[in-house]
């Protein structure tokens, strides 16, 4: 298990290995909105942490068909399907290795990106806060339909069809949570939502996501 | 650690191509398997490795025993050779890559990325992958393609050490390994024609 999560860091670390990829996309996204909308301050403010969520959400989705199409295209996932190695563990790992190199950057850089859009003071702990709780969700429900979608040539528009609608509830929280607290208003209920989906899918997903990887390996 | 198959059919996309094998591999044996391209020999060798069910019969082979090398070798072309081999010996729980090392002649290019080797040295790499996952079975699916008879006879000799040591063998392979094994020719067991494919939905849920 932590051979396959410290493969997967080295690899997305070499050339070639996609880190950096989401980030850039949400710096462009975050960078482009203010030319688009215009530059009143107050309505950026109003939009900066829906805007802000949606971008996270696009840069998560953009590398989600790596995370088992290029170990199905090497042979790698048959090796390790017959390997002491469970399944469930696997895209657990996988997932997590999604996050560390994706999911974490993107928390990282949020609160800068913020300034670019205008993002009250007090909005930038819970914008944070409900990235940081929000993105490990966005990786495992991706793994999973990663795990659904690998083995298909170009499966990559399919596996975005197949996870936005998944993706909508997570985004729905984790952006009201993220408005809520840059208004300054009451977050308790988009907390425990958020909070709930992400440890549901954390609890339950790799189940399904094993279990779909065995049957697209035969 | 004895390998049974009794009375295995096996199905590709749901048509059976192999029925009625029977065959047992013991320790210190070997078997190759035989047969025209696309007659099932991949998909038998899948079948043993467990990752597809027996379309009927039954496989016997003890937990956890099982190596399989596939078509692709599973190598990160952009991890060195020593990386490939430490990982693949981390999850199956071994430490020792040096005897991998030496047994295919990869000592001048450990340091080199998987990427940058030639068919024939990435086989090699992905040949010695066998010898870090310490399990006693083999399942090789053509284990010789673009190897030269120097590395064939590197392999031949990792064979006969492994068999040595009462490890056992199942190959499918075109090539005289100059080995004392069994052949089995599976072309006699071809599924007869005819049979009505089962509804993909059925088999992915069994």
């Amino acid at each position: 298990m932590k051979a396959l999560l410290f493969r997967d860091l080295k690899l997305a670390f070499r050339a070639g290995g996609g880190f950096g990829l989401g980030i850039a996309f949400f710096l462009i996204v975050v960078i482009l909105v203010p030319f688009s909308v215009g530059p009143e301050s107050g309505l950026l403010t109003m939009i900066a942490p829906g805007v802000l969520w949606l971008g996270a959400l696009l840069a998560c989705l953009l590398s989600l068909d790596r995370i088992l199409a290029l170990d199905w295209e090497d042979g790698t996932l048959d090796l390790v399907a017959t390997s002491p190695l469970p399944l469930e563990g696997v895209v657990s790992v996988k997932a997590l290795a999604h996050w560390l190199t994706t999911g974490v950057p993107l928390v990282v850089a949020a609160p800068v990106f913020g300034v670019l859009l205008n993002l009250p003071p007090q909005g930038f702990l819970w914008l944070v806060a409900s990235l940081a709780l929000g993105t490990p969700a966005l990786s495992v429900i991706g793994t999973f339909g990663a795990a659904l979608t690998v083995g298909i040539k170009r499966g990559g528009l399919l596996l975005s069809l197949l996870i936005l609608p998944l993706y909508v509830p997570t985004l729905i929280f984790g952006a009201e949570l993220a408005r809520r607290g840059a208004e300054g208003q009451d977050i308790t209920t988009p907390l425990l939502m958020l909070a709930g989906i992400t440890f549901g899918v954390i609890a339950l997903l790799p189940f399904a996501s094993a279990l779909v990887l065995r049957m697209n390996l035969r | 650690m004895i390998l049974r198959v009794k009375d295995v059919s096996v199905a590709r996309g749901g048509v059976a191509v192999l029925e009625g094998l029977s065959f047992e591999i013991g320790p210190g044996q070997a078997l190759v398997l035989k047969g025209p391209n696309g007659v099932g020999k991949t998909t038998l060798l899948r079948t043993v490795a467990g990752l597809q069910p027996p379309f009927k019969g039954e496989v016997d082979a003890p937990e956890e025993a099982v190596a399989y090398a596939a078509h692709s070798d599973g190598l990160k072309s952009m991890l060195s050779v020593e990386e490939n081999l430490r990982f693949w010996a981390e999850v199956f729980a071994q430490t020792d890559i040096e005897k991998a090392i030496q047994a295919f002649d990869l000592a001048d290019l450990r340091n080199r990325l998987a990427g940058s080797l030639s068919a024939g040295q990435k086989r090699r790499l992905g040949l010695a992958r066998l010898l870090v996952t310490g399990r006693p079975i083999w399942v090789l699916d053509e284990p010789t393609v673009s190897l030269d008879t120097a590395s064939v006879q590197l392999f031949a000799d990792a064979v006969r050490a492994h068999l040595a040591e009462g490890g056992s063998a199942l190959l499918a392979t075109h090539i005289d390994l100059g080995l004392d094994v069994t052949v089995l020719d599976v072309g006699p067991f071809r599924a007869k024609q005819g049979d009505a494919p089962v509804s993909g939905y059925d088999e992915a849920f069994l």
